[in-house]
């Protein structure tokens, strides 16, 4: 439904090229929840951004529905009402001199949807705020964290979109609220058939909602597939260093460092540096300090972009 | 003897609107070398706590009760003795290292900044002791040199954590020490700071909104809820406090086919301690309460092995 195909963007940094995104394909289907996992400073949103017309990719195309995404003002505008943003932090996504009703009829209006009011109440009790009419006309101020975020998304279904793109939506909200937050997720899927691309670095939650794990590392992913797949028998050194951190695990895998800089991406695989099998000494390790990575492409099925992991495939 | 004694503490903060009990009688110890996690929720009076340790509260807050360290009440204390006792005997690491630091001092100066003040040592001694501690938080000597600003989110953290070994203390107090850190950096923090507390023998109280940040780092924990205790056990244990339950639920086990697209929370929202609920004051939110739980308050009461919770069906269950 809404693909990314060898998309790459690129910013200006002190006279350097940051490649931020460097050659992504990703796809989310029709009622389906993927979650983009990685550190910050991945990318990760960076691809999102893109993915909704808000940064114009270096290379690459976005589509939705089969047809490339037109950045003339018309299209662009009826393509955002079908892909809506959820934003993290909703006390720095909502104004703070806006009443609840305001916030959630500004695209309506922007978008000349009839019937202002029925369009916000549904949103509204949809998102879980019940009855309506009661959260109209307060302020954020005299909302809870939780009922602030789904203010939020209330905001983004008042205009019946299709697909969702949340970017870290229960980050800043208390661990007993959050649940409850990533079933409302669930619930819209179910009832709305609504797709969404979740941008998140807890492995948690994707193990919570979502149907498929994407995990990026330095503007490419690295691994994706099914989440069981994915993360009960994770393929790549980076997947499986970051899930032996979670406290179930029993043997972690502390890498050093910390994630390197976009405008300085590392020759042949971009995890070497990091890799905890490249630094115990295995024999291909000079393979990935040289030779470089094929992107990898659209699949359902899992995959990984590892020297170690296709040479196991291969035997 | 306990290192550290906190015996019914409570923490009122005097607003325009009225008073908000923030800390409400908490007791809890901490003995020589151990490590105590305090996990809350946001308003749970957890960072308060903290605070009210050192005596670092703001005036519009009447702390009452006892907070014995080594012996010595800290609320009873004279200033003087009170400064001496910041950083040399208890030291706290901020949340949030971003803040924490001083953005137009250099790193080293900060660090050594505590030695000097409490004349530990002379200024060329304490370069040396400088570049000894920044090397036990894994940080280059010429470290010492940099800005806050040319150091990223993890290394500012080990600067703090150098900063608060500088004198030696007994206890370090950790007010969220990995919040807004990255998995991978929080993990090598984590790592860092039980390696220390470990070889230098020091007792952590760490505080934390997260529940697996603290199952990992702490030999026991404290569950608070609207400024209470309501549980204490060890780490390893499984919780008794239907609150503490729902808690531990919300963290999901990647692995677990029971949370596989079955997130878990608490309805409803922590209450607002200018109004609290009657009897015990989670009642509103209890997916197990009884009729009496809203007029019949519980203390906390042993339930098991090292443990203790303030619910009424624990109660019932031990007797």
């Amino acid at each position: 439904m809404l693909t990314a195909t060898d998309l790459a963007v690129e910013f200006a940094s002190r006279g350097r090229r940051a490649r931020a995104v460097d050659g992504v394909n990703l796809s989310v289907g029709a009622g389906e929840i993927v979650a983009l996992v990685g550190e910050s400073g991945c990318g990760k949103t960076t691809l999102a951004r893109t993915l909704l017309g808000l940064e114009r990719p270096t290379s690459g195309t976005v589509s939705y529905d089969g047809s490339p995404l037109s950045y003339r003002g018309k299209a662009l505008q009826a393509y955002r009402r079908q892909v809506q943003l959820v934003l993290q932090d909703p006390m720095g996504s909502l104004n703070p001199r806006q009443t609840v009703y305001e916030a959630v009829a500004e695209g309506p209006r922007i978008h000349g949807l009839p019937d202002e009011e029925k369009v916000v109440a549904e949103a509204l009790s949809r998102a879980g705020l019940r009855p309506p009419e009661r959260f109209f006309l307060r302020y954020p101020h005299e909302l809870s964290g939780g009922q602030r975020q789904r203010v939020v998304i209330a905001g983004a279904l008042a205009l019946d979109p299709k697909v969702l793109i949340a970017d870290e939506p229960v980050a800043s909200l208390d661990a007993s609220v959050r649940g409850e937050i990533l079933a409302l997720l669930l619930r819209l899927r179910d009832d709305l058939g609504l797709s969404a691309l979740v941008v998140t670095h807890d492995l948690g939650l994707a193990w919570n909602i979502a149907d498929r794990v994407a995990v990026m590392y330095l503007g490419r992913i690295v691994e994706s597939g099914p989440t069981e797949e994915i993360l009960k028998n994770p393929q790549h050194p980076y997947t499986q260093a970051l899930l032996s951190v979670l406290p179930e695990s029993e043997e972690r895998i502390v890498l050093t460092g910390e994630p390197p800089d976009p405008t300085r991406i590392p020759t042949g695989c971009r995890f070497h540096p990091r890799c905890q099998i490249v630094a115990a000494g295995n024999p291909i390790a000079d393979k990935c300090r040289t030779d470089l990575l094929p992107v990898l492409p659209t699949t359902e099925g899992s995959q990984a972009a590892c020297h170690l992991v296709t040479q196991r495939q291969t035997r | 003897m306990s290192l550290l004694e906190l015996d019914d503490l409570s923490v009122t903060y005097r607003i325009a609107s009225g008073e908000v009990p923030a800390v409400r009688g908490v007791s809890l110890s901490l003995e020589a070398g151990e490590a105590l996690g305090v996990v809350g929720e946001s308003g749970s009076g957890k960072s308060t706590l903290a605070m009210a340790l050192l005596r670092l509260l703001p005036k519009d807050a009447r702390t009452s009760g006892r907070i014995m360290l080594g012996g010595e009440d800290i609320l009873q204390m004279k200033w003087g003795r009170l400064r001496a006792v910041r950083w040399a005997e208890a030291s706290i690491v901020f949340q949030g290292a971003q803040h924490g630091l001083n953005p137009v001092q250099r790193i080293g100066d900060q660090v050594a900044e505590p030695l000097l003040v409490h004349k530990i040592a002379t200024p060329e001694k304490a370069r040396s002791r400088v570049a000894s501690l920044l090397a036990q938080v894994g940080l280059p000597a010429w470290r010492a040199r940099s800005y806050p600003h040319e150091l990223s989110g993890g290394q500012r953290q080990r600067v703090m954590i150098a900063m608060a070994l500088a004198c030696e203390p007994q206890l370090i107090i950790a007010d969220e020490p990995t919040t807004a850190l990255d998995l991978m950096v929080q993990a090598q923090v984590l790592t860092l700071i039980k390696e220390l507390i470990a070889s230098h023998g020091i007792s952590l109280l760490m505080i934390s909104h997260d529940l697996s940040v603290l199952a990992d780092t702490c030999d026991r924990l404290a569950v608070m809820y609207a400024g209470r205790v309501v549980e204490t056990g060890p780490a390893g244990g499984s919780f008794q406090h239907p609150y503490s339950q729902a808690l531990a639920a919300a963290f999901p086990t990647v692995g677990d086919p029971a949370s596989r697209l079955a997130p878990r929370g608490l309805g409803g929202d922590p209450p607002d301690p200018q109004r609290l609920p009657s009897g015990c004051v989670f009642h509103p939110r209890c997916p197990v309460a009884l009729d009496t739980c809203s007029t019949v308050d519980v203390e906390l009461r042993p339930a098991g092995d090292r443990r203790t919770a303030a619910c009424v069906l624990v109660l019932e269950e031990s007797c």
